[in-house]
């Protein structure tokens, strides 16, 4: 696991090369072991320096956030004691004696990059692939071996920000630009470097804090132990500095401005900067512990791990595909509809090597489509993500007709063409005239149900919905609908399909709305219901950003389009009179019915929706909407405390009416997998990612506690919030949905 | 309850608080002695009755530090028995220190008490001091802090205030001031600043403009809208605090808000028996005083509710006051406050105010005290309120009436 061996120079060589793993973590066998390893090092007379390396071809890719995710966080003294010993373990790295050169040959991520920063010197490989950073915050956690601390120190505070509070990843010359690496050399001269560089002769000696005046070489010692040390960045290393109080001044707006107050991360870092820098490093290493522990108790970090590492994993992974299917490979596909959707469909697809046909009613709509493509692809060109000849080959994939008969030969051909029965009937008709018998054919719908649709094809065990969202090219997530009649074939392949434009799938049932699409109109619902109530619109919006929603709910109504929702609520109802069943409607279609119907604002599409869209400058809310929708005064021009009160419960509604949904979803078997809920929830609607989805959130509060506050919302406000039945026998047994997952896991 | 009386009460001018500003050759301990020894010579005070000595001061660090309130004592030649204190309640400080003088005597433990206050802002520079509320992250955040004048535009922007409503308050304010000046009206409080030899180094408040006019206000850029639409984006802060607004309106620059300059004040206070001995004649007597806190995001509404706990007090209700005097920390505070209480403008800052004569932070409360009382005297009124908006959401008030 950690190789040690000592040249006949004195030169130790602790390599990292765990077994049974592609990468090196930080868990606590291979802490262990290393620790051994540095103690001999440290011990052993012999030995001149050391050389920290890896036998994999990256250096360490952090902690085990399968040990994080378990860690038993009810005892804080106890947690408190574990982490300080990892503090310990690097801190003995530096006041050992003995220089210690880490030899970065590939990416260094999280601790991976700590364990680095507690070694004297940083040569890495000028490796164009690796990555250098400290991720902690994507996941609901800081830097806890002591990345709070030196980077700072290292490099400024300015400078460490966005390393520590966004988890910026640098590539190994940036790393070197700022100061975090000394040296980029060509990959096999990395450990002959290291060599050099720790049997050349030291030329200076200094006396570190942790001596008591004894002088050493300086190269063993690093720079926040030496005398004088003084924060880059900071007139004399101050933090009450003119400097360094602006510095801290904007940086804590910031936060606060960016994350919404929603992240306890942000915040936690910030704190371990400005704490860490006002006292003797060692205290430094304490306080961050401290807040480290904080993090790992608050609910945040676990369900963000849970959600968007694992869940994110497995979903990649392709953990909901049918087994005994063989794996399907893909070289050409079709695209009905240029449109948008259409072509983005498109772009992804040959974007990820694919032969695309994007077909269109006539050559000039197709034509259109491909340039959006072509557009698309050049701009990514033109900022270098893309070379000139890939771009060309990505766009001479897309071959634009309004032939049916180019369909031929494709193993799976999506649908985006209008929504509307019909037009999707004869498009699917059309398609499979000259597709081959095993292909696959796909509806992009975002409403209608797959087993409706299905009726059209005359292999309905083929017909699959493949839900996209827009813009295709940034939003990761595919709902992949399986019919009444949708084989586990058709499941499997398609799912591979998914994996190839390297989306994350969810796979959901067949219903009205499916799983996105009716989680996302009860979200606008009751935004627009909160709008009948008085609550100033501003205060709908602005809450949802502090819920952790990336926009409110009627600037998603605007950009999802009114007339859409008016329309996909009009058809529900039309269906449910044609079904000779009463409409259950959600009790705010007057407010579609007036925005559509009266005031024609559609949304975004025509500049006039809840927004007003000048085209001098940034959207603003409709002034218009206080005449129709009447504030109550308290909330407008009210000042008291007990606004926030409101504020509170604005903010809870928003999620829970997504939440109590998504658990209908799973009892109504249109999801089968709460991770499948929680990962569509995020990736799908931008769902309050600090809760880890809209399952996860039920767990955060507790089955128990959700169904009693539900209970009293839907009394206040309405069946919208009305629980099913699985969630009360759930309470009752005292059950959660990850406690059952991972029991069952575990059986 | 012992009564506390106001005897005397002593301002020196407003010098523009920057480096080619008059009293900033003047270090903040003169201009603390100029007061203190102008309200001892007026009244021929026996110093030795006095027992302590109240200054307000804001940023007491560097040479406003080490408790400038008993530096000046001793600097001025007091008697060395007379005590000295320095207190901070930031732009109330001055009215503070009064309030905590008129204490001492209301309650029997002091007989006659100084306060007053001192800033030299062009010497110790606002936000000298540090403080946690704004730095440390662990008390900035959710304490939800924003700079004042991100707070005077939302308050602007939540109780309707334009910006033509702001300048024209601020126009008003400048003629009301040249007014005073022109008539005489503050003769009897402002002391001249001079120096060792007896020559005048300032004796009116310089930063006035009276020539200000719509046209040139409209010039002028908003001061917070950087800082709060952009770097570091306060905006976004404050809306997390106030969700019911959509986007702050940006009013306030550097022409609608109190200006910065040096200065210092000094009020005499004391019981009825201190009067006899030392030979005074009463002028006021303090009716009530309260300090309130208010919610620290929005930051400056505290006036009113600190002036509806002393008119409580006091038994008293608004329209029982005749003259009100709210410092100009910017339009938009007064602006609210008028609404808020519904007092006519024609009782509100009658002689202008900070915007036109300047905020000289730990003076300032004392020396609207004064101002007031000179009116009412003048007018031949009977009752006034005086009060003051406060960072981190605080609000202090006095009212007084004539014997």
């Amino acid at each position: 696991m950690i190789n040690y061996n000592v040249d006949s120079d004195g030169i130790a060589t602790i390599t990292w090369d765990m077994p049974d793993r592609s990468m090196n973590v930080l868990n606590e066998a291979s802490m262990t072991a290393f620790a051994e390893a540095m103690q001999k090092a440290i011990k052993d007379a012999a030995v001149k320096g050391v050389i920290l390396a890896s036998g994999k071809a990256d250096f360490i890719a952090g902690a085990d956030l399968d040990m994080l995710l378990n860690v038993d966080t009810s005892d804080a003294t106890a947690l408190m004691e574990q982490f300080s010993q990892l503090q310990r373990l690097f801190r003995a790295i530096e006041t050992g004696g003995k220089p210690w050169v880490a030899a970065i040959n590939g990416t260094a991520l999280g601790g991976g990059l700590e364990i680095c920063l507690a070694c004297h010197y940083r040569i890495a490989a000028d490796n164009p692939k690796a990555k250098i950073g400290q991720p902690e915050v994507k996941i609901g956690l800081l830097p806890g071996g002591g990345g709070t601390q030196r980077i700072p120190r290292l490099i400024g505070v300015m400078n460490a920000a966005p390393i520590l509070l966004e988890g910026k990843e640098l590539k190994v010359q940036e790393a070197k630009g700022l100061g975090l690496i000394h040296e980029v050399v060509p990959p096999g001269e990395l450990l002959a470097r290291a060599k050099a560089w720790l049997v050349a002769p030291g030329t200076e000696k200094v006396a570190p804090t942790w001596t008591k005046g004894v002088q050493l070489d300086a190269r063993a010692v690093q720079p926040w132990d030496r005398p004088g040390f003084k924060v880059p960045g900071f007139p004399g290393g101050q933090v009450w500095s003119p400097v360094g109080v602006q510095t801290f001044i904007g940086g804590n707006a910031m936060i606060a401005g960016k994350t919404w107050g929603v992240y306890p991360a942000p915040k936690a870092i910030m704190s371990c900067v400005y704490e860490g820098l006002n006292v003797p490093f060692d205290t430094g290493l304490k306080i961050e512990t401290r807040y480290f522990v904080s993090l790992l108790r608050d609910p945040v970090a676990k369900s963000m791990i849970r959600t968007l590492f694992f869940g994110l994993q497995e979903a990649n992974k392709l953990a909901r595909r049918p087994q005994g299917v063989p794996k399907q490979e893909y070289r050409k596909i079709g695209v009905l509809g240029a449109g948008l959707m259409g072509a983005g469909i498109a772009n992804v697809s040959a974007r990820a090597g694919l032969e695309v046909v994007l077909l269109d009613r006539d050559q000039a709509s197709a034509d259109k489509g491909k340039a959006h493509c072509q557009a698309d692809v050049e701009k990514d060109a033109g900022r270098g993500r893309l070379t000139k000849e890939q771009a060309a080959e990505i766009v001479a994939r897309i071959k634009p007709t309004a032939d049916y008969g180019d369909l031929k030969g494709c193993q799976l051909v999506i649908e985006a063409v209008f929504e509307n029965r019909d037009v999707k009937a004869e498009a699917t008709k059309k398609a499979e005239a000259v597709l081959g018998s095993d292909a696959i054919f796909a509806s992009n719908t975002s409403t209608l149900p797959i087993t409706g649709l299905a009726e059209a094809s005359v292999r309905p065990a083929n017909f699959i919905g493949l839900h996209f969202f827009s813009p295709v090219e940034k939003m990761p997530l595919v709902e992949i609908i399986v019919g009444a009649k949708t084989s586990q074939e058709t499941l499997a392949r398609s799912l591979d399909y998914v994996q190839k434009i390297r989306k994350t799938p969810i796979v959901v049932n067949d219903s009205r709305g499916f799983f996105t699409s009716r989680v996302c109109g009860a979200y606008i619902s009751e935004g627009h219901r909160m709008l009948k109530e008085g609550i100033p619109a501003a205060m709908i919006e602005n809450c949802a950003r502090m819920a952790g929603m990336p926009v409110g709910p009627l600037a998603l109504n605007d950009e999802v389009a009114i007339d859409l929702s008016y329309k996909i609520m009009d058809q529900t109802r039309r269906d449910a009179e044609a079904a000779g069943q009463k409409f259950e409607g959600s009790g705010t279609e007057d407010v579609l019915e007036l925005m559509v119907k009266k005031l024609e604002r559609f949304g975004r599409k025509n500049g006039k929706g809840f927004y007003e869209y000048p085209s001098d400058g940034k959207k603003r809310l409709w002034p218009g909407l206080k005449e129709h929708f009447r504030e109550r005064a308290d909330l407008a021009h009210g000042e008291g405390p007990e606004k926030r009160e409101v504020a509170d419960e604005i903010e809870k509604r928003l999620l829970y009416v997504q939440a109590v949904d998504t658990a209908r979803c799973l009892e109504a078997n249109v999801l089968t997998d709460p991770r499948d809920g929680d990962i569509g929830s995020i990736m799908g609607l931008g769902f309050a990612p600090q809760t880890g989805g809209a399952i996860s959130l039920i767990d955060q509060v507790g089955v128990s506690k959700f169904v009693t506050e539900c209970d009293a919302l839907a009394q206040k406000y309405g069946q919208q919030f009305a629980v099913p039945q699985m969630l009360r026998n759930m309470a009752d047994k005292g059950e959660s949905f990850y406690g059952q997952a991972s029991k069952a896991k575990a059986a | 309850m012992t009564d506390a009386y106001i005897y005397d009460a002593v301002r020196t001018p407003r010098g523009k608080g920057r480096k080619d500003g008059s009293l900033h050759e003047v270090t903040p301990t003169r201009l603390a002695v100029t007061a203190l020894q102008a309200i001892r010579d007026r009244s021929n005070l026996d110093t030795a009755l006095v027992d302590d000595v109240v200054l307000g001061c804001v940023m007491p660090i560097g040479e406003q530090g080490a408790n400038i309130a008993r530096t000046a004592a001793v600097m001025a030649g007091y008697s060395e028995t007379v005590a000295g204190v320095q207190v901070n309640r930031f732009c109330a400080s001055g009215l503070e220190a009064t309030n905590m003088a008129a204490a001492q005597v209301m309650s029997g433990q002091s007989q006659a008490v100084i306060g007053g206050g001192v800033e030299s802002m062009s010497r110790v520079p606002m936000g000298s001091d540090g403080g946690s509320w704004p730095v440390d992250p662990a008390v900035a955040i959710p304490m939800y802090f924003v700079p004042q004048g991100i707070s005077a535009d939302l308050v602007a922007t939540k109780y309707g205030f334009s910006r033509d409503d702001v300048d024209a308050y601020a126009i008003e304010s400048q003629k009301r001031a040249k007014n005073a000046w022109d008539k005489g009206y503050f003769k009897k409080s402002v002391v001249a600043v001079k120096d060792q030899n007896g020559v005048e180094i300032l004796n009116h408040d310089e930063h006035m403009r009276p020539q200000t006019t719509m046209q040139s206000l409209a010039s002028l850029e908003p001061s917070f809208k950087m800082h709060g639409e952009v770097m570091p984006g306060f905006d976004a802060v404050a809306l997390q605090r106030y969700p019911e607004v959509e986007k702050i309106n940006h009013v306030h620059h550097a022409g609608n808000s109190s200006g910065i300059v040096d200065g210092a004040s000094a009020i005499l206070l004391g019981n009825r028996e201190f009067g006899e001995k030392a030979g005074l004649k009463p002028r006021a007597r303090i009716r009530a005083f309260a300090s309130i806190g208010s919610e620290p995001t929005i930051m400056l509404t505290g006036p009113a509710p600190a002036s509806e706990k002393a008119l409580k007090r006091a038994g008293m209700s608004v329209n029982d006051i005749d003259l009100y005097e709210l410092n100009e920390a910017f339009a938009a505070v007064v602006l609210r406050y008028m609404q808020k209480l519904g007092i006519p403008h024609d009782k509100m800052n009658v002689n202008g105010g900070a915007i036109a004569m300047g905020h000289p932070l730990g003076a300032t409360g004392a020396m609207i005290l004064g101002t007031l009382l000179d009116e009412m005297e003048r007018r031949g009124l009977g009752t006034g309120l005086a009060t003051l908006c406060i960072g981190a959401g605080m609000g202090t008030a006095t009212i007084i009436e004539r014997v």
